[in-house]
């Protein structure tokens, strides 16, 4: 597959390797050319130097048409339009926006973006070690429906998505 | 109406100001607390001293009620989801946002933003519309500002060329007076046919210089859309 992933942080190094390492066509993009030093020196996908949340920039690395497309950077907001661009823009299939704000993660799940809580996900964590029903504030919410505009693919692609990585299933929701 | 501005940067602060001074309800949200302290000061208040793009803080802010919601902030990413935090969580039923990057306008619009204003494109706009008036070189004000030297550079397509000044009809309180031909200044007669390269000295009231540029550059509005 082909996959997209902006912010080349901890968890966007770790996912581009990960990937890589399985066989998959990574693109990394950061702003900084600081961050790929967090890649491993075996990493043979691209990594490129440039804003996510600009189209042109996105276009050039060649974002356009990838299976996935995943967006760690530090900020929120970022996330969200770099995720949006890739489905209304790109034609990205799958589309996974890392929000850390829950109410804005939950609101961007409703506006077909598949979202990533990481206040959610370390209470499901916290829960699942203590043996306690989980407090309810899911960690990823798959897609459930999208805005106003033009119809486009993210829907019931992403909604596998959520529930094939291990730590999900786990998750009553 | 109850106006929530997004965004304590210089056009939030000015807008808050002029919004209250027409009587209008405002709350203002800036998450740098010294800087939302500095307004608060000088505006009273109406400022909260937290993130707007925060769903939590915008209902707060008291978003659930506002009839319109501007966000100004200078972060293109951040004003897109204000807006659509303000839409579609919150029903407000009119989100603005300050666009910087134009090429970012189809996609808010797409994304359901309902008004986008672009300081940039709005500059850009004002340039290009100049342009075409580039032909017609201004090059001094004269007497009390109402007369103008201007300079008109004779170009492929100018309905002047191969005529004298007397077939065309020059505006009233207009006069040509000079041609600069090859690097030479010469006095412009009735008669002299003037050659496409010329560059054409004329005095003029400013409301002159459209029917000026019709006679000796081309229609305006075939130049504007070339």
């Amino acid at each position: 597959m082909k996959i997209v992933i902006v912010g080349c942080g901890r968890v966007g190094a770790s996912v581009a390797e990960a990937y890589d390492r399985n066989g998959h066509d990574v693109i990394v993009l950061d702003h900084s050319t600081a961050a790929f030093d967090r890649l491993a020196t075996s990493f043979a996908g691209q990594a490129i130097r440039g804003d996510g949340t600009d189209e042109d920039v996105l276009r050039r690395a060649g974002a356009e048409g990838a299976d996935v497309f995943i967006a760690l950077t530090e900020g929120d907001n970022r996330n969200v339009m770099a995720a949006q661009l890739a489905t209304e823009a790109l034609g990205v299939g799958r589309v996974i926006a890392k929000i850390n704000d829950p109410v804005r993660a939950n609101a961007y799940a409703e506006l077909g973006v598949a979202t990533l809580c990481r206040t959610g996900l370390m209470m499901d964590a916290i829960d699942g070690f203590l043996g306690l029903p989980s407090s309810g504030l899911p960690g990823m919410l798959a897609p459930t429906g999208h805005h106003d505009g033009p119809a486009h693919a993210g829907g019931s692609a992403t909604t596998s998505a959520a529930t094939a990585s291990g730590s999900i299933a786990t998750q009553e929701v | 109406m109850f106006v929530l501005v997004v965004g304590g940067g210089k056009v939030g602060y000015y807008l808050a100001k002029e919004l209250i001074e027409s009587g209008h309800e405002v709350a203002l949200m800036e998450k740098d607390p010294s800087r939302a302290r500095q307004i608060a000061d000088e505006i009273g208040s109406i400022v909260i001293a937290h993130d707007g793009c925060e769903g939590k803080y915008l209902a707060e802010a008291g978003c659930n009620r506002a009839d319109v919601v501007a966000a100004v902030t200078g972060d293109d990413e951040d004003n897109l989801v204000i807006c659509q935090m303000a839409k579609h969580h919150f029903d407000v039923p009119r989100t603005i946002a300050r666009v910087n990057n134009p090429k970012n306008e189809s996609l808010f619009r797409h994304l359901g933003v309902d008004e986008l204003i672009s300081p940039t494109r709005m500059i850009l706009g004002s340039i290009e519309q100049d342009i075409p008036v580039h032909e017609l070189l201004h090059l001094a004000t004269l007497g009390e500002g109402e007369l103008e030297l201007i300079e008109a550079h004779l170009q492929a397509g100018s309905p002047a060329i191969g005529r004298a000044p007397k077939d065309l009809s020059i505006p009233e309180g207009c006069s040509l007076f000079a041609v600069i031909r090859d690097g030479v200044a010469t006095p412009l007669r009735p008669d002299t046919v003037m050659l496409e390269g010329d560059k054409i000295i004329a005095i003029g009231k400013q409301e002159c210089q459209g029917l000026l540029h019709e006679q000796l550059i081309g229609d305006p509005e075939e130049v504007v859309t070339g």
